[in-house]
């Protein structure tokens, strides 16, 4: 009795998982499934590449490289680092109504936001409003850190030291007058950066809070001062401050600047002349940099992109001739053990 | 108080005296008395007490030894240093990332291996403290087996176990005999006779022992169980007395005492010197041919990795050549990183790149193979089919680590006794005259006489009949058997009578046993050998003495022996059995033809047959008989010559009686086994101690030698003949002429018209061929010859083998050019060596000890449990982990060559590309458990259809699903999917402007994505790809397959959005905030996720439609013909039958 009790005990649990035979589904990529599989991914992708490309097409891009690298441009005298408040015009026309809303960006080269360095030269603590971290920027900082007095920068780092200050006005020439294009500086940043991710502190004026600190060496206005006409636009949560602190994934990038909404414009920018105006103040020759202005408008999917388009053509007919081969190949061979 | 002086003085001197006086030879002094003066000075010795020791660590050192033997392991030390490098210098990933994982594994593995260590301490205790008895001042004290020394006088009593290597003083016998059982040892369960010293044997009580004076010198310990030399000296009045010692008084330990009340003995080696410990090996950690791949694909990867930081380090410094690329304004170093060498720089920055690269050979890889091992050798311990019911015990298993091994074997080696038989003999049937005689069975202990046999043929007639009683009456009396009482005289013949097991019967030979048995049970029963009478209680119940004159004694030359008994008429008779080839030539007449055709009849059924024969004997030729055999006996040179002629001229002119036929039970279901192993491709090797005619005979019986093998014999019979130089030759030659002319197919198992080639080998002329080669250039190298010969054997039987000689074949062939992956199976103490020594050992829970298991990587219940622990736990540990190895590799070039191509667009910073939580989850929670748990219990094709064709096996032998080209395919499908990955996501954000425009936030904007986002964009491609990836391969969807699958998957998302959800209050930076959900709410996001992954996933579907379609493999023709015919289960066999013969 004693001994039976053991062997039950010692009994290995016959259940299906013990066993290894839970009930299961047992697929194989056979041809008959695979082939047509093959052939509506095929046609469904060449559907969505045909859409997408479509609409890629639709979309109307004007591009400026105001740099000034040839001395025939018009900014080629701003371009000198000596010069100071420089201002250059730039002019171009449009032949048809470029559709609106029109964005309006700026745009890099070979900048590499994407330096790792550079990426970590920021105290996201400061920049929610900590104003411990006012006092004393993390270390990640430096040499953005403190200036040569010993005086905490704020914001500190590398990122916010390079932010990008050119500032442009468009004009549409009317019949030689200059008509102002006006410009929507407002919600262009994440509404979560601008509401959440940072902070300026509760401190009122909000001058105050930036008592003892200095501001970023390369900036002519402190952080407080940024947006002299909305007072809720400055600190840290000034809409141009957000774009650039989201740092580009790539050397050669735009960011956004103004939408182009309002007034006789909400439509679009109607054919015609129009002129830049630029406060030509960030270098980039030092690096072999260009500086440029994209207008663009958007569809469903985004800005002007013809490479998902294409790729999508692409792997569909991909899909579709490997179908083909595979029923060549089925036919020829007759998949012997489907017979 | 005299004893501790000695003791004493013994120190001493073994301090003084040191280790260089090494000699050849050891002396001990009985009862550690000392020689008397002006005797010869012997040098005290130091020997080891009687300790056994099997663990591997102490307290003390288990702390720096196993950390030493941890980081001795190249990945661990990879991982040190990656985390030390992390640090000390700056880099793009903090030191937690990789010290955490690295901490836990190195403790995992510490706790594992100290447990086991501590089993294996308290296993050495307990046989180190069970007691012994040990004379001292003329009293018999118990003490502990660790504290036994050399010297010491051991009282040992039936059926205890010696404890350490023994010289016979004396025993409970008269005759100063013994009986010893070395079953453990050698697996041979028959009793062997020992013999006490001769002027020893007299001391038979506490106080005469006590008293013996006397030195021994012998050799030093050598692991061989068959030879030993030494010499007792023997103080009588002071006055030596040599006498030789032989191995006949040498009582191994590990063997135990039968038959015998008890015996004293002197203690000679001990401890570790015993030569059972000799025979044992080191356990050394054994890996299996995957984990080797696996290091091997390491050094790959490493070498890749090491040149991609190369590389990229080398590119920084080209392309920061410029200045204002080196650090533009925008980008200023810190002072201290300015005044920085430029080499130091360089060097930080390799090793920077080598940190950022590290997760290309992730130390999750090592925790989960090591889990897989863990929890799926769970299977094998759950797997109810190899659940015995008759012991009650279930597979165990002791390692881990081996289990694909197990997918792999291509050589396996079994031991005889116990494993492949049940090591009980059986008597099946005589056969007198023709007439086939099968003995009922004993009802309630009664025989019926007369009713006791059947006659299958017709009823003999009275010639016939005579005939009949004169064969029972032969094998009552040819024999040695000897009878063990347990009671009085009168006991026995009562107790034999009523079938009460109060006597049974003992023999050297296990056949002789079954025989008189089966005559028992037949009507005719041997009672006992008294005065030199022979006692027959016949059928009658009357008891018939015969005379016994002369027994002419077995040997393996002759194969047959006699007996020349006088019965109580006056007649003389020569009783003769023998093998059918040993006494057929002798017959000159009988019923040799019927006789002949049923012995062949039997052999076929691989019964052990054995002929018997008489001749009647005038006095006169007794007379010369007596003459020829005194003449021999008394010869002094040639004994043994003499006596074979003598035998010779004896046993002629023979009357055939009939034959007989015996069966040493082969394990239920062994020929099976055996078949199937054949049939999967691997060799069957059978080792054992036992002699070659028992040996051959299960051979035949387990369907290892068939009808129409050829034997070759390469034995001590033959050497003896030829030189062993002329018989390899001879053999290799007949073996590759047949090689020559063979064709591909006849390499199955399954056709039968070739001549396939069986080895019978012994050990005297393995040791032979063993031998280093001398310098004589014509013995050549002859264990090239002989692994060529043994490679075109389809089976090969080594018999007479001593347990290192088991081990010695193991390595021999473990060390041929192939490399094959080799198996041991058995169920002793003899066959621990073998299991030691092979890459798998296998014990059997047998009778004989728990020895073998407990040394064994997996113990099982019975030998036709090898069957479904090879073709089906194998075959899936194998498919199992080598997916998980290639795709652990895979998904590590997926997601670590992004990074890789993206140092190329960020300037060689060593920026990563994805977030820190990213680059620790991927491998220990994204990505993790859809792969262990395939390796768990995935199942290309169903068990049954593994175990109904065995053929299937030799789809995945020899590594197969890790050779190179496999890997690099696996290697170029993850650099594919990672440039498809990346630069998929590079063109959407490159110049264009991939941006959402944010229709689910509440301002309708356009904005701009970062560079997590990218990361994150390519990272979430590269989850759902390899996930895929895994899912396309998976072919058994259970529940928790798709549980697990689709779960990670979803845990991918939901952490995702969880983490760049909220603002992390422990974090000092919030750069995913958000960025998840921005990604989600871009429909271009999307729209290139999805083609990302189809055209990740898109050639690795077609390569496998194509290849299942043109080249497809035996196990994917099965699993396409499962599928067809999944309603017709009965025809699955018969076409996988015929596909693996396609395949061939």
């Amino acid at each position: 009795m004693v001994k039976e009790e053991q062997e039950l005990a010692n009994r290995p649990d016959n259940t299906a998982f013990t066993q290894q035979r839970l009930p299961a589904w047992q697929p194989m990529l056979s041809a008959g499934i695979v082939i047509p599989g093959f052939v509506i991914i095929g046609l469904a992708f060449i559907g969505i590449g045909v859409a997408l490309f479509v609409t890629s097409h639709s979309i109307q891009v004007l591009e400026l490289d105001y740099t000034g690298v040839e001395n025939t441009e018009p900014c080629y005298r701003c371009s000198d680092p000596s010069s100071k408040n420089c201002v250059c015009t730039l002019e171009f026309s449009i032949d048809s109504l470029f559709e609106g809303p029109v964005f309006f960006y700026y745009g890099l080269t070979n900048y590499f936001q994407n330096y790792r360095k550079y990426g970590a030269s920021r105290d996201d603590n400061q920049l929610s409003g900590d104003l411990d971290y006012f006092k004393s920027p993390g270390n990640d900082c430096a040499p953005y850190q403190y200036n040569s007095n010993n005086k905490p920068i704020v914001p500190c780092g590398a990122i916010a030291n390079s932010m990008f200050n050119d500032t442009f006005k468009l004009y549409q020439i009317i019949r030689g007058s200059k008509k102002l294009v006006p410009f929507d500086g407002k919600g262009i940043a994440w509404w979560t950066d601008y509401n959440i991710k940072y902070r300026n502190p509760s401190v009122t004026p909000l001058k105050n809070a930036f008592n003892d600190t200095v501001k970023p060496l390369f900036w002519s206005k402190p952080a407080y001062e940024l947006d002299p006409t909305d007072p809720a636009n400055n600190g840290f949560i000034n809409q141009d401050f957000l774009v650039w602190m989201r740092r580009a994934a790539l050397p050669d990038f735009r960011k956004l600047y103004r939408r182009i909404t309002e007034g006789d414009y909400a439509k679009g920018l109607p054919a015609g002349n129009y002129s830049l105006e630029i406060a030509y103040n960030y270098p980039v020759m030092s690096f072999d940099g260009r500086k440029k202005v994209v207008l663009s408008n958007v569809s469903w999917m985004g800005g002007k992109n013809e490479f998902l388009g294409i790729a999508y053509l692409v792997i569909g007919s991909l899909c579709v001739v490997m179908s083909i081969v595979m029923l060549i190949v089925y036919a020829k061979f007759k998949f012997p053990e489907e017979d | 108080m005299g004893m501790d002086v000695s003791t004493l003085r013994t120190l001493i001197s073994r301090y003084c005296v040191g280790e260089e006086n090494w000699v050849d030879s050891r002396t001990i002094y009985i009862g550690h008395k000392e020689p008397p003066p002006g005797t010869e000075a012997f040098i005290q010795q130091r020997f080891p007490d009687n300790r056994i020791v099997s663990s591997k660590y102490t307290f003390w050192n288990f702390i720096p030894k196993n950390m030493f033997e941890q980081f001795r392991r190249v990945a661990n030390f990879y991982f040190l240093i990656i985390f030390l490098v992390q640090l000390i210098i700056d880099t793009p990933t903090s030191p937690i990332t990789s010290g955490l994982p690295l901490f836990f594994v190195i403790t995992v593995t510490a706790i594992k291996q100290g447990y086991e260590d501590w089993l294996r301490h308290k296993a050495d205790n307990s046989v180190n403290q069970c007691p012994v008895h040990v004379v001292q001042h003329g009293k018999v004290v118990r003490k502990q087996s660790r504290k036994l020394r050399v010297g010491d006088v051991v009282f040992v009593k039936e059926n205890e176990t010696f404890p350490c290597d023994l010289i016979l003083l004396s025993t409970s016998r008269d005759e100063g005999v013994c009986y010893v059982t070395t079953a453990s040892l050698d697996g041979e369960s028959s009793h062997k006779t020992y013999f006490a010293v001769q002027d020893t044997k007299a001391y038979n009580t506490e106080q005469e022992v006590d008293s013996i004076h006397a030195t021994i010198e012998c050799e030093q310990p050598q692991p061989d169980l068959y030879k030993f030399v030494g010499r007792i000296n023997i103080y009588m009045d002071n006055e030596p007395v040599a006498r030789p010692l032989g191995s006949e008084n040498l009582l191994l330990r590990g063997a135990t005492l039968k038959n015998t009340e008890y015996i004293y003995a002197v203690a000679i080696y001990t401890g570790m010197e015993t030569k059972m410990a000799l025979n044992y090996q080191s356990k050394t950690q054994k890996r299996s041919a995957v984990e080797k791949s696996m290091n091997a694909y390491l050094v790959v990867y490493l070498f890749i990795l090491i040149s991609k930081a190369f590389v990229n380090t080398v590119l920084k410094y080209v392309w920061q050549a410029d200045p204002n690329r080196d650090e533009p304004w925008y980008n200023d170093r810190t002072e201290s990183e300015r005044q920085r060498h430029i080499v130091i720089r360089a060097f930080t920055d390799f090793l920077a790149f080598m940190v950022l690269f590290n997760y290309i050979i992730p130390v999750s890889m090592y925790v989960t193979v090591e889990m897989q091992k863990f929890l799926g050798s769970y299977f094998i311990m759950w797997d109810d089919e190899m659940f015995d019911e008759e012991l009650g015990e279930r597979a165990v298993v002791n390692t881990s680590d081996l289990n694909e091994e197990l997918g792999q074997v291509e050589y396996v080696f079994t031991d005889k006794t116990g494993t492949l038989t049940e090591n009980n003999m059986e008597f099946i049937e005589c056969c007198v005259d023709g007439h086939v005689y099968v003995p009922h069975v004993i009802l309630n202990g009664q025989v019926m006489p007369g009713a006791g046999m059947d006659m299958i043929d017709t009823s003999p007639g009275p010639e016939a009949r005579e005939h009949e009683e004169l064969f029972f009456r032969a094998l009552c009396l040819c024999h040695t058997v000897q009878v063990k009482e347990e009671e009085t005289v009168d006991g026995i013949k009562q107790g034999i009578h009523q079938g009460k097991s109060t006597s049974f019967y003992i023999s050297s030979s296990p056949d002789e046993v079954a025989l008189v048995e089966g005559m028992k049970r037949l009507g005719f029963t041997y009672l006992r050998l008294k005065d030199s009478h022979m006692e027959i209680l016949n059928r009658e119940d009357e008891i018939e003495r015969f005379e016994l004159l002369e027994v002419l004694t077995f040997d393996s030359v002759r194969r047959r022996m006699s007996v020349i008994v006088r019965s109580s008429s006056g007649q003389l008779y020569l009783f003769c059995k023998g093998a059918d080839s040993s006494i057929f030539p002798r017959v000159i007449s009988g019923k040799v033809e019927q006789v002949k055709a049923r012995v062949e009849h039997n052999a076929v059924e691989g019964l052990r047959t054995l002929c018997v024969a008489y001749r009647l004997l005038s006095p006169e030729q007794y007379q010369e008989v007596c003459h020829l055999l005194s003449g021999a006996k008394l010869a002094l040179q040639d004994r043994d010559k003499r006596l074979a002629e003598a035998y010779d001229i004896i046993e002629k002119d023979l009357i055939l009686l009939g034959a007989t036929a015996v069966e040493d039970r082969l394990q239920e279901k062994a020929a099976d086994t055996i078949e199937s192993l054949h049939k999967a491709g691997m060799k069957v090797w059978v080792l054992t101690g036992d002699k070659m005619e028992t040996a051959a005979a299960t051979c035949y019986a387990s369907k290892l030698f068939h009808r129409n093998t050829q034997i070759l014999e390469l034995t001590t019979k033959r050497t003896e003949e030829q030189s062993l130089h002329d018989v390899l030759f001879d053999l290799s030659r007949t073996v590759l002429r047949q090689h020559g002319g063979m064709t591909r197919d006849t390499f199955s198992g399954l056709s039968g018209d070739c001549t396939d080639y069986g080895l019978i080998i012994d050990g005297a002329t393995l040791s032979a061929v063993m031998r280093p080669p001398q310098e004589d250039s014509n013995s050549g190298n002859y264990k090239e010859i002989f692994l060529e010969i043994c490679r075109n054997c389809s089976a090969v039987l080594c018999c007479r083998m001593a347990p290192l000689q088991k081990a010695q074949i193991v390595k021999l062939i473990k060390a041929s050019k192939e490399h094959p992956i080799t198996l041991a199976i058995g169920d002793g103490a003899n066959d621990v060596s073998m299991i030691l020594e092979a890459h798998v050992g296998v014990g059997i829970m047998g009778k004989e000890g728990r020895q073998a298991v407990r040394n064994s990587d997996y113990a099982i219940p019975k030998f036709k449990h090898l069957k479904k622990m090879l073709l089906v736990h194998g075959h899936y540990y194998y498919i199992r982990i080598s997916e998980l190895v290639q795709y652990f590799f895979y998904k590590n070039v997926c997601f670590i060559f992004p990074q890789f191509l993206y140092q190329f667009f960020c300037g060689f910073s060593q920026q990563p590309l994805y977030d820190t939580a990213y680059l620790t989850l991927y491998n220990i929670s994204f990505t993790s458990l859809p792969i262990l748990l395939y390796s768990l219990i995935e199942q290309h094709i169903n068990m049954d259809i593994l175990k109904k064709d065995p053929s299937l096996y030799r789809d995945i032998a020899k590594n197969s699903l890790l050779r190179w080209p496999i890997f690099i395919y696996w290697t170029i499908l993850g650099v594919y999917d990672a440039i498809v990955m990346f630069f998929g996501a590079y063109f959407l954000f490159d110049n264009t402007t991939f941006t959402s425009n944010g229709q689910l936030m509440t301002t309708n904007t356009q904005m701009m994505f970062g560079n997590w986002t990218f990361g994150t964009l390519v990272f979430t491609v590269l989850v759902f790809t390899v996930t895929f990836k895994l899912a396309l391969d998976t072919h058994y969807w259970t529940w928790i397959n798709h549980f697990v699958i689709w779960g990670s998957l979803i845990f991918f998302v939901v952490f995702s959005l969880l983490w760049g959800g909220i603002i992390w209050p422990f974090l000092n930076y919030q750069r995913m905030y958000y960025v998840f959900m921005q990604m989600l709410s871009s429909g271009p996001a999307w729209l290139s996720i999805i083609l990302l992954i189809t055209a990740g996933l898109l050639p690795d579907v077609l390569k496998k439609v194509i290849w299942r379609a043109l080249w497809p493999t035996t196990t994917e023709r099965i699993q396409t013909k499962r599928r067809c015919l999944a309603s017709e289960p009965s025809t699955i066999f018969m076409l996988s039958q015929t596909s693996s013969r396609i395949s061939f």
